[in-house]
């Protein structure tokens, strides 16, 4: 990055001028607004930064950004990113994507764009529901979930964005909540340090069509028991009096109290986002509620090559070795024969 | 002729001193299992004439199943050449020569061999299974049924093998090189050199001596064989074709239109990034573009057609030029993003290599039924430009203009070739690089505002005299903005849903699109510039029209050619020019797709002729239909 300072920016700076249509109360606005906070903290000019965006609720966050920004079509915001990160490694890159379009109908670019390990950010805003069509059940929908698609409750089973991500080997997986914005924001800082892909599951609610989804893990009275903050090198504790840890039953993971002083920290579970292989982190992803608090924070957190810097590689190695080509030589080769007048 | 009289002419006692005959132009076509190298060996005896310097036109026709059950009839493959010692356009309606490796081949291709043409057949493969294979109750060699053609039974597996006694190769290999004995024998037959084939067996085995020595053995044995046996009395040439001076090269459509990109990224000063997702008959231009990184060439196998257009789409956004390539049921796919391109005004080039369709249809046969597809073929009023290259080496300028086209317009340009001229092979004068033209782009850096209630700062709507949008790419400071797929206010961009400002957009986006028609070239005309008949072609069958045309007029018709390059928008002057004929006549691999974009723009009653097999046109079906028109007058 260049030394010259750059000009102080705030978080009023990244708003564009456009009105943000969201219903009031809606937890895109807890979000666009951590996203505008933590922006000028990278030292990245606004110009070298691009939200890209599928289709739903959450894709209108582009338009609310000064920075570049293409709203494109549903479920495509991985494959427009990739084509704009390998065009131009250097632009910081955001996807800003839901359950419905990141995991429906755009889950084959998601599993690629990670399994590639392209240099982006991906925000999927989880609101377990379709709120920009009105109301139907989404993929992460849980079953039984009534809805005005499924007045007798859905019969598919959900889909669970962290297993997905971790599945297609993501080099930086993390949850985070809308109604904690300064774990959020820590979240985002953790995300934009990343060198890969970092995929965050963003619980986001929906207070028009799926009220209080979230507020299991979100509200005062229950998250305590309900989720498990993460930090790396750390046993993995919870409970409002931090009275409760998980610990590894063979494969299994159970859930022990340290109440009665059977049992220590040491015998716990620790964290270890860096470890190379997505086992553990796989494991937290299934750690579901309601018989397991679910993970909080950063799943996973490693070194792998990057797709826009292998594809960059290849083109500057083949110049190296054969020369920048020029049209002469492209259009000269093979057999060739001349014609004489 | 029994068997054994075939298979012991004696070779040794022969002399070379037999009858040449001189020919203009001859058509071979090499048919056998898509496993027996018929690909190969039809591609070297093109390589030879070329450089020998004929003009050439190849037709390469192969199944879709790389590995039917061999000796089937589906799994037959075939590549045809036609040579010559003047100008030719097609592959050739009949063939001359044919030479088969099995009883299916025979089969499947004798239907096309001329009255008095020659059959060349491996006589051990038409052993009683492998006659059953093709459906065959007796030996079609023996039994007398072919009486319009030479019949030439060649032991080609047991001389090969003669000729490979002291090699060191297994039994499989060895037989694997029975193509060259063939190749050996019909380069005789023609009096083509064997250098160019020895020196490709050098570059192409050099790693595997054994191989490269068998080849060559068995190449020379195959020569050996046709100048000194006594099934061929007289041997054939071609001479050198007058063709302009200059350098050439053989080229194929995939190739030129991979070319022609690189060109259209050169000429503009654009990194060229192409996106795509394999699919028959374009996975050739990929594989092309990933062998040319040293030009700085991003190629993207995308996880599905769509991915590949819109991460095209993310790459024109980001600055570069953006190509994806594919077939018929891949643009289907890419409707939706080619939608977003028109809306985004973006440029965008989306190569589509026509084949077989509806669906799956048939993926290695040619068809030009997708131009209605690439007109109409998305939700919502949704114009781009819509090209059709003409012929294998006119891939390389419709590349070029499809890329100029798109970055000086700002918006996705559709360019149309066909499996036939895409895997077909003809001579190409190398052009010179200083006649290229250059392409001017520019990306803006300033703001644009005129301060007039208009907006303020960067307004990435605000057009020129075109109605050319700026491209401004991310990385420009002070020139952030936001584009999308929905409706935007015009000059600033912002998303708008009046409907007064929709109805603009739709016709300012329309109207983009016929601007172009300014910045293309009058449409041209082969013949008389008025008469009894035009007749109105687009893309691959140029070379069948043009031939057909050119037999008629010289029976003294008044009859022109014009072949429409530019299929949205039309060339101005094509209004004028359809209505100086008497009548119009539009052949067209499809069920009439050209012939209604015709009568809907200038309300002329053009006539049809219409073939959807899968195939080519012939030129004496074009020209039977000519003289049929002319009749009816």
């Amino acid at each position: 990055m260049s030394t010259e300072a750059l000009p102080q920016l705030k978080a009023k700076d990244f708003a564009s001028d456009q009105d943000v249509r969201w219903c009031p109360g809606c937890g895109d606005y807890a979000i666009l607004a951590q996203v505008k906070k933590v922006m000028p903290e990278l030292g990245i000019p606004r110009e070298k930064m691009v939200f890209v965006s599928g289709i739903g609720c959450s894709s209108r966050f582009p338009y609310y950004m000064n920075t570049y920004g293409f709203h494109s079509i549903h479920g495509r915001a991985p494959a427009v990113a990739t084509g704009i990160k390998v065009a131009n490694p250097e632009l910081t890159v955001w996807v800003v994507t839901g359950d419905g379009d990141g995991l429906s109908i755009g889950g084959n670019h998601l599993i690629h764009a990670i399994r590639r390990n392209l240099d982006v950010n991906i925000l999927l805003f989880n609101n377990r529901i379709y709120g920009l069509t009105k109301g139907q059940y989404s993929p992460t929908s849980e079953l039984g979930k009534k809805t005005k698609s499924t007045p007798m409750g859905s019969v598919d089973n959900p889909i669970h964005p962290l297993s997905i991500a971790i599945g297609a080997e993501a080099s930086f997986v993390a949850r985070t909540i809308d109604r904690n914005v300064q774990h959020m924001a820590e979240v985002l800082r953790r995300a934009a340090a990343h060198r890969g892909t970092a995929f965050i599951e963003i619980y986001q609610n929906c207070n028009i069509f799926n009220d209080g989804a979230f507020f299991y893990a979100s509200e005062k009275d229950q998250k305590h028991d309900t989720t498990l903050y993460l930090e790396h090198g750390k046993p993995m504790i919870f409970g409002e009096k931090k009275d409760k840890g998980i610990r590894l039953n063979g494969m299994e993971p159970e859930i022990v109290s340290l109440a009665d002083g059977s049992m220590k920290e040491d015998d716990l579970l620790f964290h270890d986002e860096k470890s190379p292989e997505p086992s553990l982190a796989y494991l937290l992803s299934r750690m579901r509620y309601p018989e397991f608090p679910e993970p909080v924070g950063v799943l996973r957190s490693v070194d792998q090559p990057r797709f826009e810097i292998g594809i960059q590689d290849q083109v500057d190695q083949a110049i190296a070795k054969r020369g920048r080509g020029t049209l002469e030589d492209l259009l000269n080769a093979g057999d060739t024969w001349m014609i004489e007048d | 002729m029994d068997k054994q009289e075939a298979t012991t002419t004696t070779m040794a006692t022969q002399t070379a001193d037999k009858p040449i005959e001189e020919l203009s132009d001859v058509t071979v076509r090499f048919a056998g299992d898509s496993g027996d190298g018929m690909q190969l060996t039809g591609g070297q005896f093109t390589r030879t004439s070329a450089i020998f310097g004929n003009d050439i036109s190849t037709f390469p026709d192969f199944p879709a199943e790389i590995r039917a059950p061999a000796g089937s009839l589906a799994g037959v493959s075939g590549f045809q050449v036609h040579f010559s010692n003047c100008d030719v356009h097609t592959p050739g309606d009949m063939v001359d020569t044919l030479v088969v490796f099995n009883p299916a081949a025979l089969k499947v291709n004798i239907g096309d061999v001329r009255e008095g043409g020659i059959i060349i057949a491996n006589d051990e493969s038409f052993g009683k299974t492998d006659l059953r294979k093709a459906g065959y109750d007796q030996n079609p060699l023996e039994d007398g049924s072919i009486t319009k053609q030479k019949v030439h039974r060649v032991p080609v597996s047991r001389l090969t093998r003669e000729a490979l006694k002291d090699s060191k190769l297994g039994t499989k290999q060895v037989e694997r090189c029975k193509n060259f004995f063939a190749l050996g024998l019909v380069s005789w037959l023609y009096g083509r050199p064997l250098e160019p084939t020895l020196q490709w067996i050098d570059q192409k085995f050099g790693k595997n001596p054994d191989v490269a020595e068998a080849n060559r053995l068995v190449l020379k044995a195959g020569h050996a064989y046709g100048e000194t046996c006594e099934l061929f009395h007289s041997s054939y040439r071609v001479s050198k074709a007058t063709l302009p001076p200059g350098k050439y090269r053989r080229i194929s459509g995939n190739e030129a239109v991979s070319l022609g990109i690189i060109a259209a990224s050169h000429q503009s000063g654009k990194d060229l990034f192409y996106g795509s997702y394999p699919i028959t008959p374009a996975s050739d231009i990929l594989h092309h573009l990933s062998g040319y990184k040293h030009y700085g060439v991003k190629t993207f196998q995308a996880e599905d057609e769509i991915a590949a257009v819109t991460a095209s789409l993310g790459a024109s956004f980001a600055g570069d030029f953006a190509v994806t390539g594919t077939s018929g049921p891949g643009l289907a796919l890419k409707a939706e993003a080619i939608g977003l391109g028109v809306m985004t005004e973006l440029p965008l080039v989306i190569i589509n290599v026509q084949r077989g369709g509806p669906s799956t249809g048939l993926p290695t046969k040619t068809e030009q039924a997708d131009l209605l597809q690439a007109m109409y073929g998305r939700n919502g009023e949704c114009p781009v430009a819509v090209l059709a290259a003409s012929s294998p080496a006119d891939c390389f300028y419709a590349a070029i203009e499809a890329g100029r086209i798109a970055m000086t317009h700002m918006t996705p340009v559709i360019l149309l070739t066909d499996g036939y001229i895409a895997n077909g092979e003809e001579p190409w004068a190398i052009p010179n690089p200083a006649d290229l033209a250059k392409i001017n782009v520019v990306h803006t850096t300033e703001t644009n505002s005129n301060g007039n209630g208009e907006g303020d700062g960067f307004l990435p709507y605000k057009r020129d005299e075109n109605l050319v949008r700026p491209w401004a790419i991310p990385g420009t400071p002070e020139l952030q903005h936001r584009i999308g797929g929905l409706e935007k206010q015009d000059v600033t961009g912002n998303v708008n849903y009046e409907p007064a400002n929709h109805e603009h957009m739709i016709n300012t986006r329309a109207r983009k699109i016929e601007l172009i028609a300014n910045d293309i070239p009058a449409q041209e005309v082969m013949g008389p510039e008025q008469g009894d008949l035009l007749v109105l072609g687009w893309g691959g069958t140029a070379g069948a029209i043009r031939s057909a045309v050119e037999r008629v007029q010289q029976q003294g018709r008044s009859v022109a050619h014009a072949h429409i390059k530019y299929l949205n928008p039309f060339p101005r002057n094509l209004g004028q020019l359809l209505a100086n004929y008497k009548k119009v006549l539009i052949p067209e691999l499809n069920s009439g797709q050209l012939r209604l974009l015709i009568r809907a723009e200038y309300l002329v009653d053009a006539i049809s002729l219409n073939k959807v097999q899968g195939k080519p046109f012939l030129i004496s079906e074009i020209e039977t239909k000519i003289n049929q028109v002319l009749a009816n007058e």
